[in-house]
């Protein structure tokens, strides 16, 4: 699914926290956006009124034309994959990501069979066949990991959502999975959203990147965008050390030497066709 | 959460989506509160309207009754008993599990407990099967002028039976938690076993140590099953409040049985007030047993 | 030698007082506990197994028995049902008075027995306050086994609420956010997702109760009406054949009353442990 997703000028208070104040941003359908920034800025909280389990003060969400307030929690069709995972450990992983499919009402409910087969479909698709009848205290964080996002794919998402995707899990499997999510998304071409607070991750897996500040979008734009134009001081400073693994320095006094090295550096770091 | 947002004010409904809708929420909280009030809050003051139901003239006058006030003496000697035996007991058990490896620590754990799943009828025959007159150490006892059931050992001893776990419950899983590293540095520094487990052990298992005390007195005061059958119902001798609040209704005499009740409830009253105040302000240093 | 000041040979260690406490305890629980149950067990085995069968299986023993193990188990399920509602709305609703009521649950607990047995008594009998409301429609409750009934759902309250309430406590809200995203309707992720999470807690404390109330006394005799056959519940039983002198007839009842509570314990330590593994547990 390739929906486009328009957030217009959202903002939020938790009682006198104002975790959003006035945040916008527009994503194209197929892309896939990195939510950037410190904690406390708002970016979870950002995710979370896409997805609609936070209720905006102010400002609307759009997928494509539609204003995803006319819609319910169900009609919304977002898939979620929480920091955690959030897999119901009672239930193998067949029934986890089968569980959106046989929580539609009946008239919309394929039969049980279908239900198993699109669920083993997926199961494949996220490379772990064979697993149907694990529970999930039988798996590791990698694996829970895919789990729970072939149980967000199950219901035909509008748009995919991750929650600090590869925060519980160990540098190593990381990386891996980092790599494994670009290739998925290539591969799907869902529209997606990430939450993350690692610079390197965003910039390495993005198309483009929203930095956020205390509840507001400082700068969108692709990676390099970012790196070579900051829009403001904070953006400049928050992503001073990111791909720079072999140049030291800011970017604007290179030489030209240093410069392309920058470039081929970030360059070699990102996936094909995203420049 | 990836941020560090705060978490939300209590009373902020933010979630929407993982709540029941209002009118079914208060359509659940109604239905719980009747069904309190009718199980729980009924009989509670059915007591106390009861017992002042001819005035508090008759209520007092109920009280000081010399036989009530002899129950009321023996409720609390047993109780004193019972309890100090039971913390000795628990503290030693609770200082062995806690403190050390040992194999059938598990096994020692259980047996502790085992009190709870009895019923208190079956605590006092256990007794009357040891030491009463058909006993196994009957007729011993017949003979060397000892008395033990129908009189104040055998109560004793069904009530300690019966409130043995409760003490050893709250200790155990504290010190378990407390670990041994404060024991050790006291006893390096040069302490003895005992001081160190005056200075250091005791203070900070108090409030655990207090709360098991607090549940096991409500229980040893209360008891009724297993003393009933130990005791011998004997009015000024062999009677505690319990005992005395049934001779007293089963003569149909209401008010003076409901007086007497009424004491045994505000005693169950304070014991919930403490309860839940050392709840709160102590919780950490209280472990939360299988009964709480 | 010792690593930390603790065990590498057996039983030695910094921490003096081992034996000492040790044997307190050991010999607190023998001589309170442990040798009495012995007693018991001796003097019910010591019947024979013939005699034992004889004395279990006797037209008012059935009658005692087949009440006490049927009254708890409603009592318990209706506390189920209940206490899990409570426990519910304590832990995920606010409102005035929530406190007050989460503290009274103990009651029942704290309660002596025989107060609460006369009061149910008041309460329910003919001329008592609920009695009285229903007697005109030919409805009687004490002094039978509905008083029963009632008396031990009184008794088993706190046992079922507590044990669910902390499960209920842990349970993670996003489980059903996630629930929620995937399309569930509220009613759906409660029965799903939520509660079979806490079934094995809601378990336990059904068994808790199911147990305390089969050997419940005090507050059950002054309401039951007591008579063999009809309203007579075990423990009485043992009572009066105490009263009787008949020594083995009451250790018979009390070993199978003992026994069941037994496998209940076991039951509930196998139901525990399997779900421990499955969930994946510490």
């Amino acid at each position: 699914m390739s929906v486009s997703v328009t957030v217009e000028g959202i903002e939020k208070e938790f009682g006198v926290y104002p975790a959003l104040r006035g945040a916008s941003l527009t994503i194209d359908g197929g892309e896939l956006v990195a939510i950037l920034g410190p904690s406390g800025s708002g970016k979870t909280t950002l995710l979370r009124v896409v997805a609609g389990l936070e209720q905006p003060d102010k400002g609307r969400v759009l997928f494509d034309d539609l204003d995803a307030s006319t819609l319910s929690l169900r009609e919304r069709r977002i898939g979620f994959v929480f920091q955690h995972y959030a897999l119901f450990r009672h239930m193998t992983v067949l029934d986890n990501i089968a569980f959106g499919l046989r929580a539609r009402p009946r008239r919309y409910r394929p039969s049980s069979d279908e239900i198993e087969r699109r669920a083993l479909e997926l199961l494949d698709l996220v490379q772990l066949s064979g697993f149907e009848k694990r529970y999930p205290a039988q798996l590791s964080g990698g694996q829970r990991q895919r789990v729970a996002l072939a149980r967000a794919l199950a219901i035909k998402p509008r748009v995919l959502l991750l929650d600090e995707p590869f925060g519980a899990l160990d540098a190593k499997v990381r990386k891996e999975l980092r790599r494994w999510l670009r290739e998925f998304h290539d591969q799907t071409g869902h529209t997606t959203l990430f939450v993350t607070h690692d610079q390197d991750e965003a910039f390495e897996l993005a198309d483009r990147v929203a930095i956020l500040n205390e509840g507001r979008v400082e700068q969108v734009g692709t990676p390099r965008a970012i790196l070579e134009k900051p829009a403001s001081p904070f953006v400049a400073d928050f992503v001073e050390g990111t791909g720079r693994s072999t140049v030291r320095g800011s970017v604007q006094g290179d030489t030209d030497h240093d410069h392309r090295t920058a470039s081929v550096s970030i360059l070699r770091r990102m996936p094909a066709g995203t420049i | 959460m990836s941020d560090l947002t705060p978490s939300v004010p209590a009373g902020f409904n933010t979630a929407r989506v993982t709540s029941e809708s209002p009118l079914v929420r208060w359509l659940l909280v109604a239905v719980a509160l009747l069904f309190l009030v009718f199980i729980l809050f009924l009989p509670l003051m059915a007591v106390f309207i009861e017992a002042f139901r001819r005035g508090v003239g008759a209520y007092l006058a109920a009280l000081k009754e010399p036989d009530a006030l002899a129950a009321i003496r023996l409720t609390l000697t047993v109780a004193a008993l019972a309890v100090g035996f039971n913390i000795v007991v628990g503290l030693a058990g609770a200082w062995a599990i806690a403190k050390f490896h040992f194999r059938g620590k598990q096994l020692l754990l259980t047996l502790i407990n085992l009190p709870f799943s009895v019923s208190p009828v079956i605590s006092g025959l256990v007794f009357v099967l040891l030491f009463g007159a058909g006993g196994v150490l009957g007729p011993w006892l017949a003979t060397n002028g000892i008395e033990i059931i129908f009189a104040l050992p055998g109560i004793v001893l069904a009530t300690t039976f019966v409130t043995f776990p409760f003490v050893a419950q709250q200790l155990v899983p504290l010190m378990q938690a407390q670990g041994t590293q404060e024991e050790e540095t006291a006893l390096s520094l040069g302490a003895t076993g005992w001081r160190t487990f005056c200075t250091v052990t005791l203070p900070n298992v108090k409030w655990g140590l207090l709360y098991g005390v607090l549940l096991c007195n409500a229980r040893a005061m209360g008891e009724f099953g297993a003393v009933a059958v130990v005791s011998g119902h004997i009015r000024g001798l062999t009677n505690t409040m319990p005992l005395h609040v049934e001779i007293l209704y089963n003569e149909y005499n209401f008010v003076a049985a409901f007086a007497v009740a009424s004491l045994l409830a505000l005693l169950a009253l304070v014991t919930l007030v403490l309860k839940a105040l050392l709840e709160w302000r102590f919780h950490d240093a209280i472990a939360a047993g299988v009964n709480r | 030698m010792t690593v930390g000041g603790l065990v590498i040979r057996k039983n030695r260690s910094v921490i003096p007082g081992f034996g000492i406490t040790l044997g307190i305890a050991i010999t607190g629980l023998s001589l309170v506990v442990l040798i009495p149950l012995a007693v018991l067990i001796m003097k019910a085995a010591g019947v024979g197994p013939a005699e034992f069968w004889r004395i279990a299986t006797s037209p008012r023993t059935l009658a005692a028995l087949r009440l006490s193990f049927s009254a708890a188990f409603i009592a318990a399920g209706v506390n189920a049902v209940f206490g899990l509602l409570v426990a519910w709305v304590l832990v995920r609703y606010r409102f005035p008075g929530r406190s007050i009521l989460d503290a009274a649950v103990d009651l029942p607990i704290a309660l002596p027995t025989a107060v609460a047995g006369i009061s149910l008594a008041v309460i329910y009998s003919p001329n008592g306050w609920v009695g009285s409301l229903l007697a005109p429609f030919d409805i009687k409750i004490a002094y039978t086994p509905l008083a029963v009934v009632l008396a031990l759902i009184f008794v088993g309250l706190p046992f079922v609420v507590r044990t669910v309430q902390p499960v209920l406590e842990e349970s993670e809200k996003e489980i059903e956010e996630a629930s929620a995203l995937l399309g569930a309707s509220r009613l759906r992720t409660v029965f799903t997702v939520v509660l079979p999470v806490i079934s094995p807690a809601l378990l336990t404390g059904f068994a808790l109760a199911f147990a305390r109330g089969v050997g419940e006394y005090g507050s059950v005799i002054f309401v039951a009406g007591n008579l063999p056959f009809v309203s007579e519940i075990a423990p009485l039983l043992i009572v009066i054949r105490l009263e009787e002198y008949d020594y083995a007839g009451a250790s018979v009842i009390a070993a199978v009353m003992l026994a069941v509570s037994f496998i209940v314990l076991m039951l509930i330590s196998a139901v525990q442990t399997w779900n421990r593994r499955r969930l994946g547990y510490v």
